[in-house]
Parts: structure tokens; sequence; C-alpha cells
């Protein structure tokens, strides 16, 4: 049914619809309003038996889904940012131990300085952890890959994790073809855990394991992730089959065909960066769009088959690895490394900083014209970033460096006022 | 007259022994058909209370739950020497995620049962006093304010064994740990209030909390049967000396337990909804060096000088939790224990 929803709620209502046994809320923006409608559900009985917990950290709320998943209860929590850094330990140790649960993060730039609004920094915090990454490029998809993560997640058990930008999705309103009752219980079987606590066939998990054998267990890690690969597109194609529209996949392909210039990217920023494209197609320019859907597994071979052929490729990406550069760009140059393509790794919208069409239209000219330097910081202030390294030369104590750098900006953002109103001063 | 039940000891603390009793009033252990939940050929180093004090928690909890326990396990000595992979002495289901997270994954396994309809099935959280006090903390208070429906047991050996022997906030007062050496002007570990989880715990005010030593099996066996029997977070927790850590003989881990309850150093008691409703009384008390001497840890207290200053205060500390639990009786000791009457 086509409903008028804000993306929080269409997760909640697609994660209700999976019939979770177990959820965790601990509050942190921009997830919170996910876990409170599913607090609704459970309290009103309609997600019954359905236990919902209210936690006193991140690092319990991944805790509890460990214990839960492990005795074969199907468990559910959201998360972002700091919440992700908090619980980090037994994130890795749920993909470690090899148990299915699902988790949204509601993608959130990671402190300091602190900073609410969106990024990828947290999901990037958390790529070799073991857990399956998927990302949404809108709401719809956001609904739909919960649905799959569960069925994935239970299938492969490992945890798969959906990304989903916090407040550009989380907070927005938009339109979703909510999936029916029928259809997800056709589509997701009841949880068969491979591993559990039972009380009539004792096993025990979490056991020591030392040099002789702990590379293999890491390995079949990496193995399982491998297959997942391989199901990813097979369980997209189930899903289309049941529910009628199609969603998730490893990648998504938009204008590709023949494109010399192709820009790759991950979440919603695909929808600003296509109408960019749209517009310099019209203007004649060959480009197309590639998005990643599955982040890991990283679709090294489906990322070449579509990029080998292209002249060049711009990666745009709201995270990136200090003192090294764009995350995905690497990934990205590590799938064209038998490629002849020029590569460009772009830094954009981080902290929330709003990526617009017209600063990645002016980006991509920049790039088919061959402008664009190997790695761009996109909208970036060099002029404050060079006055904070001067005050650091100037003095041994300089200060902290956000306030110095936001002062300098409410300053000028205060002498163009100024300027402004005396040029419209009649007279 | 009236009867006041007493809970038997232990063959050689000039108490009853087992075999003298009828059969149903028989430690768990002694009984043929016990689990034996954590089995033999684990790794612990000879005379470790905390294999002691596991076996007995938890033989007990599989007879009062008709053997259905699910158990979790901090990172620490317990969960390294019971599963070095691939063998495991465990004989019931077991998981071990991390060193603080157990009394959270212990609240996850409950809430998953209670989703599945199976609360005929109870979760029992083990860690040491490192994973209970320190890293621990969190979910375990998080775990106590909900009310989840798990029994955790703390071993407490009084530092980070598994490590080497660290400090711990369990850690008495001028004990020596790798972290709290014995040098310096004020040898050994501080001396401050100390992390009392007992009366944390309390402080919760959960439907019940005790503590017990591995030198008394009748007593440690009652408490768990008991904690299984309420519903709700119930909290126990064990003081299991270390030979290793304490510098002690390992023939000597239970007579250590005794003296640490006999000194008053270590109350042992029962709280029920954050009030105590049971204590162990002192039988023959004793002054704490009797205690002390037996462990190397303090042998800065008394060599090369005696250090009369800091026995002094560490006697101040037991005398405290005589007059605060109420745990010696003079008049009891003097008309000796055997005269009171046993529950039939």
């Amino acid at each position: 049914m086509l409903e008028q929803i804000e993306g929080s709620r269409a997760v909640a209502k697609s994660v209700a619809l999976c019939r979770p046994e177990v959820i965790c809320a601990y509050p942190i923006s921009p997830q919170t309003h996910i876990v409170e409608a599913l607090g609704v559900l459970v309290k009103t009985g309609e997600l019954a038996p359905c236990e919902f917990i209210n936690v006193e950290s991140e690092f319990a709320a991944m805790s509890v889904l460990i214990g839960a998943s492990a005795t074969g209860g199907r468990a559910y929590t959201a998360t972002a940012s700091q919440g992700l850094l908090f619980m980090i330990e037994a994130v890795y140790n749920a993909a470690g131990l090899g148990l299915p649960m699902v988790m949204t993060l509601a993608n959130r730039a990671i402190g300091a300085p602190i900073n609410i609004w969106n990024d990828h920094s947290d999901a990037m915090a958390v790529r070799d952890s073991g857990w399956i990454q998927l990302f949404a490029e809108t709401n719809q998809d956001a609904a739909d890959l919960h649905i799959q993560a569960f069925r994935l997640s239970e299938e492969i058990s490992l945890p798969v994790m959906v990304c989903m930008d916090g407040f550009i999705l989380t907070h927005a309103v938009e339109e979703v073809e909510m999936p029916s009752q029928e259809h997800v219980d056709t589509f997701l079987p009841p949880f068969y855990p491979r591993q559990v606590l039972d009380t009539e066939e004792p096993v025990s998990i979490g056991a020591m394991v030392g040099p002789e054998a702990f590379a293999e267990v890491r390995y079949l890690a990496h193995a399982k992730q491998l297959l997942a690969k391989e199901r990813i597109p097979e369980i997209s194609r189930e899903f289309e089959s049941v529910f009628g529209h199609s969603a998730g996949g490893l990648i998504s392909a938009y204008r590709l065909e023949k494109a010399e210039t192709v820009v790759v990217a991950m979440g919603s920023v695909l929808g600003t960066i296509k109408d960019a494209v749209d517009d310099l197609i019209n203007h004649g320019i060959n480009i197309g769009v590639l998005g990643i859907t599955t982040f890991r597994p990283f679709p090294l071979e489906e990322v070449y088959a579509r990029l080998s052929g292209a002249k060049r490729v711009v990666t745009i990406e709201k995270a990136f690895a200090v003192g090294m550069g764009g995350i995905l760009a690497t990934d990205v140059a590590t799938a064209l490394s038998r490629a002849q393509v020029d590569q460009y790794s772009v830094i954009a919208g981080l902290g929330g900083r709003p990526v617009t069409k017209a600063s990645v239209i002016s980006l991509l000219q920049d790039a088919v014209s061959s402008k664009l330097d190997p790695l761009t910081f996109m909208d970036l202030d060099h002029e404050v970033v060079k006055k904070e390294i001067a005050r650091m030369n100037e003095s041994g104590r300089s200060g902290p460096p956000a306030e110095n750098m936001l002062r300098e900006m409410q300053l000028k953002t205060f002498s163009k006022q100024k300027e402004r109103a005396a040029s419209e001063e009649p007279g | 007259m009236t009867f006041k039940p007493i809970k038997f000891y232990q063959t050689g603390s000039f108490a009853v022994g087992n075999r003298l009793l009828s059969e149903n009033l028989r430690t768990v252990q002694s009984d043929i058909a016990r689990s034996d939940s954590l089995t033999l050929g684990h790794r612990a180093c000879q005379g470790c209370g905390e294999a002691l004090g596991a076996r007995y928690a938890l033989d007990a909890a599989m007879r009062a739950t008709g053997n259905k326990v699910l158990a979790t396990n901090a990172t620490g000595c317990l969960e390294v020497f019971t599963t070095p992979y691939p063998e495991t002495s465990w004989q019931i289901p077991w998981l071990h995620s991390v060193f603080g997270n157990t009394a959270a994954v212990a609240t996850g396994i409950a809430a998953a049962l209670r989703a599945k309809g199976r609360q005929d099935i109870r979760v029992v959280a083990q860690a040491g006093d490192g994973g209970t006090e320190d890293i621990g903390f969190g979910c375990l208070s998080g775990m106590f304010e909900r009310n989840d429906d798990v029994l955790f047991i703390c071993y407490d050996n009084q530092a980070y064994m598994n490590t080497g022997v660290q400090r711990s906030g369990a850690t008495p007062p001028a004990a020596r740990t790798a972290t709290t050496e014995a040098v310096g002007s004020e040898p050994g570990n501080v001396f401050g209030q100390g992390k009392n989880l007992p009366q944390i715990a309390m402080a919760h005010e959960i439907p019940y909390v005790a503590t017990a030593t591995v030198s008394e099996l009748h007593d440690l066996e009652a408490k768990v049967e008991k904690a299984m029997t309420i519903r709700g977070a119930r909290y126990l927790h064990i003081l299991v000396p270390c030979p290793l850590g304490w510098g002690s003989e390992p023939s000597a881990t239970i007579r250590i337990a005794r003296l640490a309850k006999e000194t008053g150093l270590f109350p042992v008691f029962e709280a029920e909804d954050g009030e105590i409703t049971g204590v162990s009384k002192i039988r023959h008390k004793l002054p704490v060096e009797s205690y002390l001497l037996e462990q190397r840890r303090y042998a800065h207290l008394f060599a090369p000088t005696e250090n009369r200053d800091v026995l002094d205060k560490i006697q101040a500390i037991a005398d405290r939790n005589i007059v605060r639990y109420g745990l010696w009786d003079q008049k009891t000791e003097e008309d000796g224990n055997m005269s009171i009457a046993t529950e039939q």
C-alpha cells in the first residue's frame, strides 16, 4: 500500500512485518523515531510476543542482541554515530560469532567536533567488522532493504547493517510502497538458527581460539561474505517476484551505458547526483552514475564490469580516511586496478553540509575537462583552514581549533551581511 | 524452644560432615546424579577457588531448575581455562561474548526465552570481579534496574588474575597486585571506600542478593537454589581465593575462604528487596592477621617489620563489618554453635 510516511516510521513498520522477537532501544539521534515507533507496536501488543528492551547503552543494546540471537531470537536494534562506536567491541563480536541480526544505522558524523548531522563516517568505522553493509538511496529502499536484510542475515548467519542517511532519509516524509504482512511472510521464513543455546543439545559458543585455527575461522567470515555477494542479487530478484518492485542488489546503474564519465556514490546523495547528471547529459556530456547498494561485501567484479570501459570515474563520498583520502574511492580503485581509467576522489557532505546540485555540476564539469584534483574536498573553505594553520604557527597555544574556525566563519558571514547592508543603503 | 534452622558446614570445619546427613540434606556435589556442568579436564590452576565456585553454583542451579540453565560468561580466567578450543569443560549451553557485556548478553537470552514462551529455562551470567565491578558494571546495573530474569554470579578473587594479577575495583586495601606493588611509603593497594558490589546490588532493590564463599558449600548451594526460586534480577557474590594472585598454598584455598569470613573481612549474608534477611555468624572470631598471614600479597605487612598501623586499619574494616552486619555473637560462640538445633 502506498503511504505518505516518514522514513523512520517506514523502517519501523517494515521491521515489525518481519516479526522480530527482541528489539533493543537506546536513544541517539537520528535513529530515535524508528525504535520509538517499534516501542509503541510492542506496547500495544501488536507485535506480541516481541520483547522491547530499553537498555542503558549501545554497548548493552548490541550485547542483548548477541544473547537473543544466540538463543534463536530474531533480533533488531538501530543506532548511529557515537552509539555505533560505543558498541563497537560487541559489533565485531556479533560478526565474529556469526550471529544473525539486523541493525539500522542512521548515518551520522562522528565527533569531535560533535555533530549530529549526516555523513558516512560511522558506517566506515565498522566496514571491516564482518557485518554486511547495505546502503539505502531512498526511504523505499530503506523499507525494502530491512526485509531482505533479515532474510540474508539468517540465511548466511551473519549480522546485517542497513545504512540510511540520518535526517535526509530518517526524517523525510515521502511516498513509500509499504509491503504487506502476507508478502513478508512469503518472503521471510521463520528464523532457524545455525547455532543455538539449547538445553537439549548443549554447545559452547565463543571459545578461545589460538593461532592453530584463528586464521581459518576469520577466513570463513570472508568466505561467508563472498557467499553473500552471490546471494544478494538472487534475494533481490526473489524480492521483486514477491513484492512486485525491485530493491537491493549489489549495485545500481543510471544512464551508464557507454558513459565516458561515471560518478560512483552511495546513499541518498545519488538522487542529487542523478539530477546533476541529467542536466549534464542535456548539455551533451556523456556521463552516468553507479550506485553502490552493497558496500560490504564490496562488489569488486561488478564495479569492474561497469566501470572498466569508462574514461574517468569520479567517486563522491561522505567520509574519508584521514591522512589518506576517499574510502569508497580506494575500494573502487582496487576494483579498477587492472583498468586504464582516470580516477577522482571527492569528499562531500561531511557533517551534514548540503551536497547541492550546483556544486556537483560544477565539480563534474571540472572532472570532464580534466581540471579536477585527484582528491577534492567539495565546497571546502580553504581560507578558514589556512588561517587556523597560521594561528597554530604563530602561537604554541592557539586554542581549540573547532571553536577558532567556527568564529572565523561567523566573522565572514557577519562582514558579508555588513557589506550587503551597506550596498543596500539608499543614497 | 525456638528452632533456628542452620545450614551444615563442610567436614574439617568441626561441623557435621556430609556423610552423616540424611540423603535429602546432602550437597548437590555429593549427588552422583549431579549435572557436572563444569566438568573435569579444564585448565584452572591447582587450588582455583573460581573453578570450585562455578562448579558448585552451576550444579546447584541445574538441580534447582531440572537441568534447564543457559549460562553466559565474561572474558576472564573462567572463560579461558574452560574453553581452550576445541575443548570445552561446559556440559551446559554456554556463551562467551566479550569482557564487559555478560549481564546484557544474559538479558538478551532471557528476552528471547520470554518471547519464545520458554520461561522454564533460566539464565545464569558469570563474571570475575573485574567483569562485574569494573568493565561490566554498566551492563550489570542496567540489568538490575530492569529487573531482568537473570542470576548474575560474581566470582570475586579481588584482582585481574587472567591478565597477571592487576588491581581491580574489588582489590582490598594494602593487597599487593602487579599494579599496586608493595613498594613506596604506602605499599600495596590504597585505602579507599572500595566498591561494595553486594551493597550496590541491594541499592537497586533487586529481589535477591547474597554473598558466599567456597568454604561453605551447603550455604553456597542453598543460596543458588533459593535464587532459582525467584524471578527477576538476582546477584550472588562468591569469594574465590586465587592461589596464584594471592600467593597462597593451593591446598589452603578453602581454609583461606573460611578465614575471610571468620575474621569479618568478608561478610556472608543474604538480602531480599534491598533488606538484609540473614547473616552467617562468625563461629570462631579471629584477628585479621590469621587471614593475611596465609597470603604473600600481604607479606609486606609483616616483614621486614610488622606494619601495625596498616594491620589495625584492616582490623578496623573487619570490626566495622562485624557491627554493621551483626556477624558475631559472643555468647553463641562461647556456648558452642553445635547446640543450635537443626531444621528437619
